[in-house]
Formats: C-alpha cells, structure tokens, sequence
C-alpha cells in the first residue's frame, strides 16, 4: 500500500485555494455587508441631522433587543434548514406560548416560562412526528400547523389579549445586566439570543447530534446508508425550533406584559427564514453556519432601524427589506456555482 | 446508408472509445452488443448530437459527411433514438409528445388540430389502441414506447436506436414491439438494436456488431450468429496479472452469512448463498438483472422482504442500515456520489460518520482530536491522496473517494462486506489499490461479497461467482467454470453454451 502523499497535484492545490476562499465567504459572507450597511446609516444620519445617532450605545443596545427574537428564531430555522427542510409554523408557536406564558402566570407566577417552552417543544415535536414518521414534506405539515397553532394561540387565550402586569420575569424583557457600572450593560434579551447562538454552535460544530444534521441535509440517503436515524434527527430538530419558538414566546411576553393570539408573531417565520438564507445557509440543506443566521438578523435588525432612524415610511422599509433579501438569494446561487454536488 | 469512421472519445482522460467504425444499411436491424462500458451508449450518444465525438472521427451519409452538433441535427439528418428512460413529458398528452421541440403553430398559437391529425396519423399507422389527445400519464410503460417510435415514424426518421427497449416489457408487449421492428424494417428503415438478451438478438438482428473496451471488435451476418461467438468477441481473450489474489477462503463450520431464500417479491426472486470468512464472492450478472437490489435486501435498506439472514449462526432481521452495520454488515453503495458520500462534508468528517460514537464523550459531545486522529491513521491506511483531513470530499479523485468511502465502513470492523462496483468510474492506478485492499482485507477474515459488472475484475478476484438473472441466482461458477464465456452465458441466458451444466 502507498503511503501518505505529500504532495497533490498543482490543479487541485488551485482547486483548494478556490474553495478555501469561497468557504470563507460562506462563513464571512455577510460580515462585511452589516459593516457596510451600518456605515452607511451612520453616514445617513450625520448628513440629515448633522449628528450621528445610529452608533450610540443606546441605540445599539435597541438594535440588539430588536434582534433578539428573531435570532432566537432563526437559530432554530438554521438545524432545520440545514436539514433540508423549512419550520413555517415558528410565529404561530411563539403566540401560542406566549399567552401560555401570560396566562400561567397570572396564577404560578415564573412557571409561566416553563409552561411556554413546554407548549414549544411539544408543538415542534409534533411537527417533527409529522414529518418523520408520515414523510410528510416539511413544507406543507408546517404550512397547516402554522395555521392551527395560528387558531390554538387564539383559543388559549379567548381570542382577547391577555396580560400580567405584575409578570414576575418582566426583567427578561426589558432588564439588562450591568457589566461595568454606569459604562455598559446588555440587555436580558440580547443576553439570551447570544446564549442560544452559543448552544446551537456547540451543538452543530462539537456534538454527534450536528455532524448528523449536517450529514443528514447533505444527503439523506446516504446518511441512512450509513446507519444515521434520520427520522430521529429531524423530529429533534424540529422539537429544537418549537423550544425556540416557545423562548421567543417567553422574551415577547416578557417584553409587553401581554400576549395576543392573534396578532403575535405574525410572519415571524418569513423574518427567521430570511435571517438564515441572508447568513449563508444553503435552501439545499448541509451547508451553512450558525453565526451566518446572527449576522442575518442583525443585517435585518439594523436595516429596520436604520431606515425608521431616517424618518422612512414603513412601506418603504418593507420595499427595501424585501430587495435586500432577494439580493441575498442571489448571493447564494453564486455561492453555491461550483459546488461539487451540482 | 450511414457510415461512422474512426470515433473516439475521451472522458477526463480515460478513452471510452478508441476508433470506431460502423455502418448501417437501410432496412436492416442491426443489434449492436458488448458488456456495461464497452461504450455502446457512448456510440449511440455521439450519433444522437448528444456528446460530440473527438477530432478525426467522420460521420457519412448518403455518401455524404456530415456533422451532427446537436440533438436538432441528428434529428435533421433522420436519426431518431429511444432511451432506456423514454424522454417524454408524463404531463402532456400524446400528440403535444410527438410534436415535442417542433409544435405547428401560426404566431406562437397552437394549431392543435393539425397537430392530432399529424398524431394519429402516426399512431394509426403502428396500430396504437389510444388517441392523440390521451394524456401520457395514462399509458403503460410499452404505449409510452409506442409513442416514442411514432414521434421518430412522425419526423420521417431514417435510422432508428433502440436502447434495451424490452427491459420493461412483458413477453406480450415484446412480441408486439418485435412484429412492429420488422414492419418498419420492411418500409426501409435501419434499426439500431442495443441488448443485452441473447435471444432477441438471435430473433430479430440481420447484423450483430460487437464492442469491447471501447473498441469495434467486428460484424457477424444473420446466418453466423451463434451465441458462442458472440460471447467470445463481447468478452476477449486476454486476462492479465493485473488482480490480486493471494488470500485464501477459511474452512469453518458455519460461515460468516448465510442467505436462505431471500426475495422481496419484485425484483429479486428466492436467492440463497452462503460465504465464508476470508472469501470473496462475486456476483455477477447484467445491469437490472436484480443484484443491487438483493445488496439493499440484505442490507435492511430495501424495505420489505421474504427469507432468512444467518450471520454468524444467529438469524436476524435487519429493518434498517444501522441494525446491519451494528451486526457487522457494511455495504460499499453502487454510486458513491449519489447515496455515499458527503460531497459537502471534509474527508475526516465522512470517514468518522458512521462510529462517530467512539469520538464522542459524555452527552454526545465530540472529541474532535480523536475524530481527527482517527481519519488520518484510515486516511495513510488505504493511501488516500488528500492534502489534509478538512478538504471537502467532492474535491478528490473518483478513486480517492471511494476509498474515503471504503475507509468509512472498515472503521466499523464489519465481519461481512458488501462491495457494489468498488471500481466504477475510477482510474486503473486507484482500481489495482482497491483490489489490493479488497485482497488484504480477505486475508484478515472479512467476508466479502463483490458485485461487479467487468467480468475480468470479477473472475480475477473472486473464489466463487454467482450469476444472477432477472432477479434469480441463476448459477454458481467455481474453479475453471470461473470463465468470461460461462458467466455471459448464465447472465444472458443463452441456451447454446456448455456452462449450461453448472447451473443446478
């Protein structure tokens, strides 16, 4: 048997250097479009009011809030994107469990929490069951219980809002944490998506359960050839994004002392969605980071508030914020040209 | 009529075709024949504008050259071809099939009556009992074939490819096909007929031609067909010292796998072996004839099934790939990019995949370093060519992934092997290594079970061969029987061969 080769061929080695490059755009993609765009509304703002108002440490800590749920969200949307899938049903789950968590609370107190990550979970298993079991696609099975889980929120809580005002983790919503006294402090919020993209990187990068997902959205029937339980892997990664869901319910509770049925969450999912596509993540499964979908709502985040900073009317905002998603999709067709599996 | 002269082509540097020449006469069926990869297909693409041929090759017809650039020129000059898979839209109907790439129309609008007229015109003509506004979805595998033909009668074509037309045909529905080729041959057309099955050749072909590695080999006339012939120019002469062959099966009471009666009830029909530690047994037999559907069985990744699995003297069952390979059965898949590997994933990763347990601690939490060490001590193991353990799969060689594949399933120490066609589509150099790997591998009590379609690979490697046909083991060929001749002869069925004998 021949041993190790030291050396390979010069046109792999232009091979590999293309690749390394074009991995590190994946990882890095849109870093440099977030940068980019936050100079540019900083830039925008000094030239209307002479001042800059978007890179204040206030404001930055508004824009981290207002990203905080959608990156709870779309950290869950990335395991199952990257399995191949789509979870449409995440802003239904997190109004059901939001007035879970409301109305829980009116009686348990903090249990409230406990009663909403539950409901997540379960709901997201459910999904999974679904889909797993029945090989039912992810789409439709999601398409419907966006829909029924959309009328659950509402029954829950009698088609009405309900509401705590003594909800006893209202500090999630709207506390923060002092790091340095009187110089920084993040908030609870913030705190908690950071967290959450933490697990989920320890979970895709250094576990079984990731090298899996991974290996189950690059190629389902070989991974079953290779003795992976795909069923089990997906009714996981779907239990994982109705907790999500379930956490955001939480944060959204905590942050308005309330819940409705009917309004919460609504089109959540499609933000989550474009917050993972805009990171990266390949539509296809198997490829894509976590740190990607962080970057994505922060890119989603910032443009939202930027464009609200500049006095641009909200139907003006949704035109840009569509565009800017479809631009993204561009990004990944171009991405994945050259892809060995194409 | 048409005439090819001295077509090659090369594929990435391999020569699927090495100065061909063939000539076709009008109202002739001329059966084209030779083993998978011989390079029939490649032929039949480059006469279809489907893959152009290298510089030097010359197409005549009519006493004139021409070019055939695109599927449009070929069907300009008259050449129609039916696939293996019929190329027709299942969501349209009959006669919106047969007009496909050329609808009459005024302004961009549709003139459909003309069209049905055209249509049925065609279909009447070979007697078809559907009309031209039938949706396609509505016809049996043998009608859709109809009206492929009737889309090539339709465009007035000269010269017709059949491609194995019968594989999905009942004996009914191929008499009829066949009353059908020798009406069109009585009006003039020429029939290229490519097929595997003795028998139709022997029934319906004026002319047999035979290719073999990519070469012509010659032309026999009706009146000298005979199956042995035939077999001898498909199959060669020449064996070389190129396999390897040093391990030697073990004596032990019981074998490692035994297979009593295995069948799912469509393609693979009452199979029964047996194999020892430290054997290889090969199982040959033509594309469809059910081999890889009997790995998949035995595997647990086929779904239903009837019959026994006896490993190591304990029945089992497996329902799943991962009850298998938890038992000691690996399965190296046919197509290693289809359903092998990770083509996304680094070489470390797919090697690791399937005990990745072993990596892992408490929690299912990775030890990457271990991981790591892990892939590189397979990666110098089989000699795998790879800059370093992180380099994307689908970045290797055809060869190298197959042993990043092969490496995948020896980390699971299996007992039993199955290897189906560990060389496909990879380089000589890498070819002679797995055969090396295949043969240590042997020698270290792995029972192996190669399935294979290059018949010299499997006679040189092999202690037993079983030959499979239509779903049935249809021989056991060992010693001297181990033979090119004997095993076309059971895998086609052909009557006239002594290998007759062996089959029990």
């Amino acid at each position: 048997m021949s041993k190790l080769n030291e050396t390979v061929p010069h046109r792999s080695f232009e091979a590999l250097r293309r690749v390394d490059f074009r991995a590190g755009f994946r990882t890095m993609g849109m870093l440099p479009v977030l940068v980019i765009l936050c100079g540019l509304i900083q830039a925008a703002t000094i030239y209307v009011d002479g001042e800059g108002r978007f890179i204040t440490a206030q404001n930055i800590s508004i824009v981290a809030q207002q990203a905080a749920i959608n990156t709870v969200l779309g950290a869950g949307m990335t395991l199952v994107i990257l399995t191949g899938g789509i979870d449409l049903s995440v802003g239904s789950v997190l109004a059901a469990s939001a007035v879970s968590a409301v109305l829980v609370s009116q009686v348990y107190g903090a249990l409230g929490v406990v009663a909403a990550l539950v409901i997540g979970l379960g709901l997201g298993l459910l999904n999974g069951a679904l889909i797993s079991s029945m090989r039912l696609p992810s789409f439709i099975v999601t398409l419907g219980s966006m829909t029924a889980i959309r009328g659950i929120a509402r029954l829950l809580g009698s088609d009405t809002t309900v509401s705590n005002p003594e909800l006893p983790f209202a500090f999630l919503g709207n506390g923060s944490v002092t790091v340095v006294p009187g110089l920084l402090s993040v908030p609870w919020l913030a705190l908690i998506a950071g967290s959450v993209i933490l697990a989920c990187w320890f979970v895709l990068r250094r576990t079984i359960f990731g090298v899996r997902i991974y290996a189950v959205g690059g190629n389902a029937e070989a991974a079953r050839l290779a003795g992976i339980n795909v069923g089990a892997i997906l009714l996981l990664v779907y239990g994982i994004s109705g907790l999500l869901a379930g956490l955001g319910g939480v944060m959204s509770a905590a942050q308005l002392y309330s819940a409705n049925g009917l309004q919460l969450g609504q089109s959540y999912e499609l933000d989550a969605i474009a917050a993972v596509i805009l990171g990266g993540t390949s539509f296809v499964g198997g490829i894509g980071t976590i740190w990607g979908t962080l970057i994505g709502a922060l890119i989603i985040a910032v443009l939202s508030n930027g464009l609200i900073l500049l006095g641009v009317s909200d139907i003006w905002q949704l035109i840009v914020k569509g565009l800017v998603i479809i631009g993204a999709v561009a990004l990944d067709r171009y991405r994945l040209r050259g892809n060995p599996r194409t | 009529m048409l005439e090819m002269r001295r077509i090659s082509k090369t594929f990435a540097g391999t020569k699927a075709l090495h100065g061909v020449d063939l000539a076709i006469y009008p109202g002739e069926v001329h059966a084209l024949m030779g083993e998978n990869g011989a390079g029939k297909s490649t032929l039949m693409k480059i006469l279809a504008g489907a893959c152009s041929a290298d510089p030097g090759g010359e197409i005549w017809m009519d006493g004139q050259r021409i070019e055939i650039s695109s599927p449009l020129a070929a069907r300009r000059h008259g050449i129609a071809i039916i696939y293996q898979e019929l190329s027709l839209a299942p969501n349209l109907s009959v006669a919106e099939n047969i007009h496909l790439g050329q609808e009459i129309g005024r302004a961009g609008i549709l003139d459909r009556a003309t069209m049905d007229r055209a249509a049925e015109a065609a279909l009447r003509r070979l007697g078809a009992n559907f009309g031209p506004r039938t949706s396609l979805a509505a016809l049996s595998v043998a009608e859709r074939q109809l009206v492929e033909i009737a889309r090539a009668v339709h465009a007035r074509s000269r010269i017709l490819v059949m491609d194995e037309p019968t594989t999905a045909l009942s004996s009914r529905e191929t008499d009829y096909l066949f009353a059908l080729i020798r009406e069109l041959r009585a009006g003039g057309l020429a029939i290229i007929y490519i097929s595997h099955r003795m028998a139709e050749v022997y029934e319906l072909a004026d002319r047999v031609s035979v290719l073999r590695d990519g070469t012509y080999v010659g032309s026999i006339q009706r009146g000298q067909i005979d199956p042995d012939t035939i077999v001898r120019m498909m199959v060669g002469r020449e064996l070389s010292s190129f396999y390897k062959h040093e391990h030697r099966a073990r004596l032990a009471d019981t074998p490692t796998l035994e297979v009593r009666a295995l069948g799912d009830g469509r393609r693979v029909h009452d199979c029964s072996f047996a194999i020892r530690a430290g054997e290889v047994l090969g199982l040959a037999g033509m594309v469809g004839a059910g081999r890889t559907e009997l790995a998949r069985l035995l595997f647990g990744a086929a779904g239903d099934k009837s019959g026994d699995i006896i490993l190591e003297g304990i029945t089992r069952y497996f329902h799943q790939p991962r009850e298998a390979i938890a038992a000691g059965v690996a399965y190296l898949t046919e197509d290693r990019k289809i359903d092998g590997l990770f083509l996304d994933m680094a070489v470390a990763d797919n090697i690791i995949l399937c005990t990745i347990e072993n990596d892992a601690r408490f929690g299912g939490i990775l030890d990457r370093a271990r991981g790591r060490q892990r892939a590189v001590a397979a990666i110098r193991a089989l000699g795998i060519r790879v800059a370093s353990p992180t380099v994307g799969v689908g970045l290797l060689s055809g060869g190298n992934q197959q042993k990043v594949l092969l490496s995948r399933l020896l980390e699971a120490h299996p007992k039993v092997l199955i290897l189906d066609e560990p060389t496909r589509g990879i380089d000589i150099g890498a070819k002679f290594e797995i055969y090396r790997i295949i043969d240590q591998l042997a020698g270290t009590g792995v029972a192996i079970l190669l399935i294979s379609s290059e018949l010299a690979e499997i006679i040189g490697i092999s202690d037993r061969v079983l030959v499979m046909r239509e779903g049935r083991i249809a021989g056991e060929l060992t010693g001297s029987e181990m033979n090119q001749e004997n095993i076309v002869a059971l895998a086609t069925g052909s009557q006239a061969s002594p290998a007759r004998r062996a089959i029990q």
